[in-house]
């Protein structure tokens, strides 16, 4: 264990990075968001995955994110820095639509049991308690990539149903997905500080696949606002490892995102 | 020869295919009262300005067109005098995206200038959007997110002003604004798209939006209508004095919402000479019979960036957020008292701001191409 870290001794940020690193595959396309999932595909990208290549929606293709320079945005021009050719928003994202983009990468406000993502509304979308900011390329990518989705583990983030749907996961699960249109994309994986979690072929509703380690069935109940299936076999992640966590914070030194 | 190998039949386009079945939304119904209120508000003003947004005529939008002079002509004008050209109750949009690139100067102008009633629409909102609402100038929003940037959390300006159904926003994905905007650039009245189905948001912009059965494959597909905007403020690196326009880095959506719109207001970092243009016309990015007027303003995008030029003024991006953050919409009057009314010119905006954050910013802009 010398070379690995148990969950009390990194950050809810390192973590969520690590565990959502290790899933991105070399020689594979990816819509970024800034944050968590910028963190994790540049540490891909410096471990098992340097051919992996990032889009951002503000219209860059395969930017080299240097360490202590992430940028604070998607769209602006710290993205672009030795990217391989700079499109605009339109055409970064109708690549989805054509069909070479593997990935979709994005936090959430809240998630629902079917993986529907809201980042418009909390409350009543006809009198809300907050306005969020909004969709931006969230209903975009989500509509068209095979989704992974890194968020905290909190019960008022985990819950039955959406206030809104802004970025569609399976919606009513079943095929009500493909039935409303989307006949591409899905939900791949929600990875929190707790656990990793997919879902169900059929019902298409969240199934705990693998915990962190030193977690419990009971945490994740505990913390979801919804029953996830509970499958017989369940996994147990390789905590991060100093390795990884020190090329995170080499990548990372200001805290920009990992604080 | 193996018969496997011949060809198939010629396709036949079979022009009596089954009429494409269109869907119409139901609006947002939850709620109700508020909501009602809102569609009422958006009715109105798709009556007050019939060019907002789906349903424009054509023949309308060339005639328009039509009557522009679109000869070579110079145009270059004061920033006082080509915001004159913005109209109450215009839809105005903006180019830029977030913080990059954002016709900073020209919106703050509008903000002075107190226009009225105006439809605002951008691909993603920062906090010129901030300034527009606080400036009473916009009662309809068209864009895909709004607040300053994704680090300085939500704008509790926008919250200020949507929660309470003041201002309407519209909100569509990131990349239906830019169908949008280029089926407006194309003359065409929609764009067909995969997104937007099935999620809530079609349901927010339900007068707006439309699905089809593909008449090829029968497959959903969405239909976005065009923008054509009145006028569309846009910032650019370089351009003459007839507004032939380049820009260098990200170019987000300008060249479509340049040609989408009736008239573009045209600020630049440098004016440079017809001759320089002709000797890198691959670098034109923008036409001059598209622009209306040429305002040559460095550092018009302050406090927000201009690729490989100047980064963000952040420590200035910093204060504004945490004055919002603290104060809420006062803070954002007392920001437009100080920054936005109080000024001379924008030169003494720049002077505000301050000169050492703006040459700290220059050389951060300046490094992304160092090396």
């Amino acid at each position: 264990m010398t070379d690995t870290v148990t969950k009390s001794k990194c950050s809810t940020a390192e973590l969520l990075s690590v565990m959502s690193s290790r899933i991105l595959e070399d020689g594979t396309l990816l819509f970024a968001g800034v944050g968590i999932p910028l963190l994790a595909a540049t540490l891909a990208q410096r471990m098992h995955a340097p051919h992996l290549t990032i889009l951002f929606e503000g219209g860059v293709v395969g930017p080299y994110i240097e360490s202590g320079k992430l940028p604070p945005s998607t769209n602006e021009a710290r993205t672009s820095r030795m990217a391989n050719m700079v499109p605009s928003p339109t055409d970064v994202l109708a690549l989805l639509q054509r069909g070479y983009v593997d990935y979709g990468f994005m936090g959430g406000a809240q998630v629902d049991q079917y993986g529907n993502l809201n980042s418009s509304f909390i409350g009543d979308p006809a009198d809300p308690k907050i306005r969020l900011p909004g969709s931006g390329g969230g209903n975009d990518i989500a509509s068209l990539a095979r989704m992974i989705v890194a968020m905290p583990h909190e019960k008022k983030r985990f819950v039955e149903k959406v206030d809104f749907v802004t970025s569609p996961g399976y919606l009513d699960g079943g095929t009500t997905r493909r039935d409303s249109g989307l006949i591409t994309g899905s939900m791949h994986k929600v990875i929190t500080d707790l656990c990793i979690m997919g879902f169900d072929e059929e019902t298409k509703r969240m199934k705990l696949e693998a915990l962190h380690v030193g977690v419990e069935v009971a945490d994740v109940i505990e913390n979801t606002g919804f029953e996830p299936i509970l499958p017989d076999k369940i996994g147990v992640t390789e905590p991060p490892t100093t390795e990884e966590l020190r090329i995170l914070n080499e990548i990372d030194p200001d805290g920009m995102y990992l604080t | 020869m193996n018969a496997n190998a011949r060809p198939p039949p010629p396709r036949v386009c079979n022009m009596a295919v089954d009429k494409p079945m269109v869907y119409e939304y139901t609006p947002w119904s939850r709620g109700g009262a508020r909501r009602e209120r809102l569609n009422r508000k958006g009715n109105d003003k798709m009556t007050a300005s019939s060019n907002v947004m789906g349903g424009t005529s054509y023949l309308d939008l060339r005639e328009r067109m039509q009557a522009r002079d679109r000869g070579l002509r110079e145009k270059v004008m004061s920033l006082t005098d080509a915001i004159s050209l913005v109209n109450d109750g215009d839809h105005m949009a903006i180019g830029g995206n977030t913080f990059s690139r954002t016709p900073f100067a020209a919106v703050w102008e509008v903000v002075r200038q107190k226009k009225k009633n105006l439809t605002v629409s951008r691909n993603i909102t920062s906090s010129e959007g901030d300034m527009l609402l606080a400036g009473g100038c916009t009662e309809h929003y068209i864009t895909s997110w709004f607040s300053q940037g994704i680090v300085w959390g939500v704008s509790k300006v926008m919250r200020h002003f949507m929660e309470s159904g003041a201002v309407r926003y519209d909100e569509w994905s990131h990349m239906s604004i830019g169908m949008m905007y280029r089926a407006g650039a194309l003359g065409l009245p929609f764009m067909p798209t995969r997104v937007m189905m099935g999620s809530d948001m079609a349901r927010l912009v339900a007068d707006d939006i439309k699905e089809m059965d593909c008449p090829y494959t029968g497959e959903k597909l969405a239909l976005l209508p065009a923008l054509n905007p009145d006028v569309a403020l846009i910032h650019v690196h370089r351009a003459d004095a007839y507004g032939n326009a380049q820009y260098d880095g990200l170019p987000f959506m300008e060249a479509d919402l340049a040609l989408a719109a009736d008239k573009v207001i045209l600020t630049c970092e440098q004016i440079i000479s017809n001759d320089q243009i002709r000797r890198a016309p691959d670098q034109t990015k923008i036409p001059f019979f598209a622009v209306e007027a040429v305002v040559e303003v460095p550092y018009g995008c302050m406090p927000h960036e201009c690729s490989g030029l100047y980064e963000p003024y952040y420590s200035h991006m910093d204060y504004y957020a945490k004055l919002t953050r603290e104060k809420g919409i006062e803070g954002a009057n007392e920001y437009l008292q100080e920054y936005v009314y109080g000024p001379e010119d924008w030169n003494d905006f720049l002077n505000r701001l301050g000169f050492s954050g703006i040459i700290e910013a220059t050389k951060a802009g300046r490094r992304l191409y160092s090396d």
